[in-house]
């Protein structure tokens, strides 16, 4: 869960530097090959669009009502008639839950990163590009939240903003911010240095052509690589926030608030208590993959 | 050496003032006053306004923040609205247990690390290499809350061997170094020390791996130097990297065992934060979270420092 430190020697793949000016159609052409041709992602990636369209579909897919109660069927084990995966607590099936909880665990998980990825993303390539002054400015910023062990922050913010899965996705954003800002700019700050740039400017670029047409094309994919490696540890934390039930509220399907109620039952029934953790852990592990095979693929040095 | 350990710690006060701000602020994001947290609904107004008085919530916001600033450099983190104990004691007493969980977690996780990431580091063979990979992958990917459950149902629940929360027998105030006392902590370290466990195996077999391939390692052995010596080389090469990676482990340990606290009652300062948020007891949010950051703070500059001298590398000053 912890945000791994970004690595400060986040080069530019060496394909990219090979063709300065941007990013050249072929470089995408090829880091999709590759993709391709990475039997742990192309499993990964058919795992996680099971998931995700199985979320998406959820009501088309003849499931039973996962908000329908039933006293009598309280924690029946997996494989009760009825009950493919079991009931829970109060006798809701398991089986719909899981993959309607799919729903708010996968947007939780990701749409923090993608938010952050936006405005982080902005902030780090402009104090990088910029430098000076407005560099200092940004950074210096990025400093105090840098100062939160990441777990703590986004608990605070979330505590002291109050339940509700809004606030978990503001306090991630928040969270996750300062480590892509961070890169962001290294990776920026190391382009511009580069030949073409200046030569480009010489040229007589205006700024704004030289960000889009030069930096952005040699930038993006560092960012891009290291923002994936925060999917996972985002719908973990997402989840833990419902664990502990600063996230989304009963009676709404998500694996950590499963998780968290099924505690009560992990002396009737273990197993079907630790089913929504293997979501999460799935979920993560198959996003961690993805990242380390995008890295692989866009070459870009860890 | 001393020059710029100073130069660091001025760095750190416009932070630590940013930080402050920041925690101050947590208390006026959260909705609705903190007051109404004690005072049942049917309070007298006269009531509710000495008790806003009394906390000083009446005043204009700056005038609160420098009050609070003032007061709490001075030691004193207020009062818990939950239980009119002063701040600094709950959470004084929170942080020793947190930090005695946290340190077993980081021996078990660190040497661990080192072992296994050194071992697939130099791996010739693929299958160690890919084994560690595996080990640190479902480290850094498993929900540690989840893996505390798990292990509370396969070792208290079926197997009865473990006590499945708490930091001690029953009778238990404090925690002290015994037998009794350690077997309810195994649990929670285990649980607690894969995600260090899991970044720092990365880490450490990432770098050896490199520094392998760099050419100083070629030019020992062809110099004829065994094994033994240059495995001396490396790990000292790759120490700086390393340790700074640790640091941050550390640190986020201190602050992120909140989840593993709660699912084992573990009575550090995640717990006393959890039961805070709850009581919306916002003096103890606030307390907690400072004392947590600038702990974290100054773990990271004391590994700044401890980086500085190993590697000889990095002058700074």
């Amino acid at each position: 869960m912890a945000i791994q430190s970004p690595s400060i020697d986040m080069t530019p793949g060496a394909a990219v530097m090979a063709t300065p000016a941007s990013a050249s159609r072929g470089y995408w052409q090829s880091v999709r090959r590759r993709l391709r041709r990475d039997p742990v992602t192309v499993v990964c990636g058919v795992i996680l669009l099971l998931i995700v369209l199985s979320a998406l579909f959820a009501p088309w897919l003849g499931l039973p009502d996962p908000y329908k109660t039933s006293m009598i069927y309280r924690l029946k084990p997996i494989g009760t008639p009825r009950f493919l995966l079991g009931s829970d607590e109060l006798g809701r099936d398991m089986l719909a839950r899981l993959v309607y909880g799919g729903r708010l665990s996968l947007a939780m998980g990701v749409t923090p990163v993608v938010c952050a990825l936006l405005i982080g993303g902005s902030l780090g390539i402009t104090a990088g590009f910029l430098g000076g002054r407005v560099n200092m400015l940004i950074m210096r910023v990025m400093d105090v939240f840098y100062a939160f062990p990441s777990v703590l922050l986004a608990i605070s913010l979330s505590g002291a903003m109050g339940a509700g899965a809004s606030n978990t996705l503001l306090a991630l954003t928040l969270v996750f911010i300062p480590p892509i800002c961070r890169v962001s700019e290294s990776v920026t700050t190391q382009v511009r240095g580069f030949d073409f740039v200046d030569a480009a400017k010489a040229s007589g670029a205006g700024t704004l052509t030289v960000v889009r047409v030069h930096v952005l094309g040699n930038v993006l994919g560092p960012i891009l690589v290291y923002a994936t490696s925060l999917i996972s540890v985002a719908t973990i934390l997402a989840a833990g926030l419902s664990f502990l039930g600063l996230g989304v509220k009963p009676p709404e399907p998500e694996w950590g608030l499963m998780l968290s109620t099924l505690r009560q039952a992990i002396y009737v029934n273990p197993v079907l208590a630790a089913l929504p953790g293997v979501m999460i852990f799935i979920t993560s592990l198959c996003f961690n993959l993805m990242s380390d095979g995008l890295r692989a693929a866009m070459d870009v040095k860890a | 050496m001393i020059l710029y350990a100073l130069r660091r710690l001025v760095y750190l006060v416009p932070v630590a003032f940013g930080v402050s701000l920041l925690v101050f602020a947590l208390v006026h994001l959260a909705p609705g006053d903190a007051i109404s947290a004690i005072v049942p609904p049917d309070a007298p107004q006269e009531v509710v306004d000495k008790l806003r008085a009394y906390y000083g919530f009446d005043k204009p916001l700056p005038v609160q923040y420098f009050r609070w600033l003032v007061v709490t450099l001075s030691g004193d983190f207020g009062t818990s609205i939950g239980t009119g104990r002063p701040v600094s004691e709950e959470v004084g007493g929170a942080f020793l247990n947190t930090i005695v969980l946290a340190i077993a977690a980081c021996i078990v996780a660190f040497t661990l690390a080192i072992i296994l990431g050194t071992a697939a580091g130099y791996a010739k063979s693929r299958i160690v290499d890919r084994l560690v990979t595996s080990i640190a992958l479902t480290g850094i990917s498993v929900p540690n809350y989840w893996l505390a459950i798990v292990l509370v149902i396969i070792f208290s629940v079926e197997l009865g061997w473990l006590p499945p929360m708490g930091l001690g027998p029953e009778s238990a105030t404090g925690w002290r170094l015994d037998f009794a006392h350690l077997r309810y902590m195994v649990l929670p370290t285990i649980a607690l020390s894969m995600i260090p466990l899991g970044v720092m195996t990365r880490t450490v077999r990432s770098t050896i791996k490199e520094i392998l391939s760099s050419e100083f390692v070629t030019a020992l052995q062809a110099k004829g130097m065994n094994d033994r010596q240059i495995l001396l080389h490396v790990l000292k090469n790759a120490a700086p990297t390393c340790l700074a990676v640790m640091g941050l482990q550390a640190g986020n340990l201190i602050g992120g065992s909140i989840l593993i606290e709660t699912v084992f009652s573990w009575p550090g300062t995640g717990f006393l934060l959890n039961s805070a948020i709850f009581r919306r007891d916002l003096p103890i949010l606030q307390g907690t979270t400072l004392v947590l950051s600038f702990f974290f703070m100054m773990l990271n500059l004391t590994v700044d420092m401890i980086q500085t001298m190993v590697d000889p590398r990095i002058k700074r000053g």
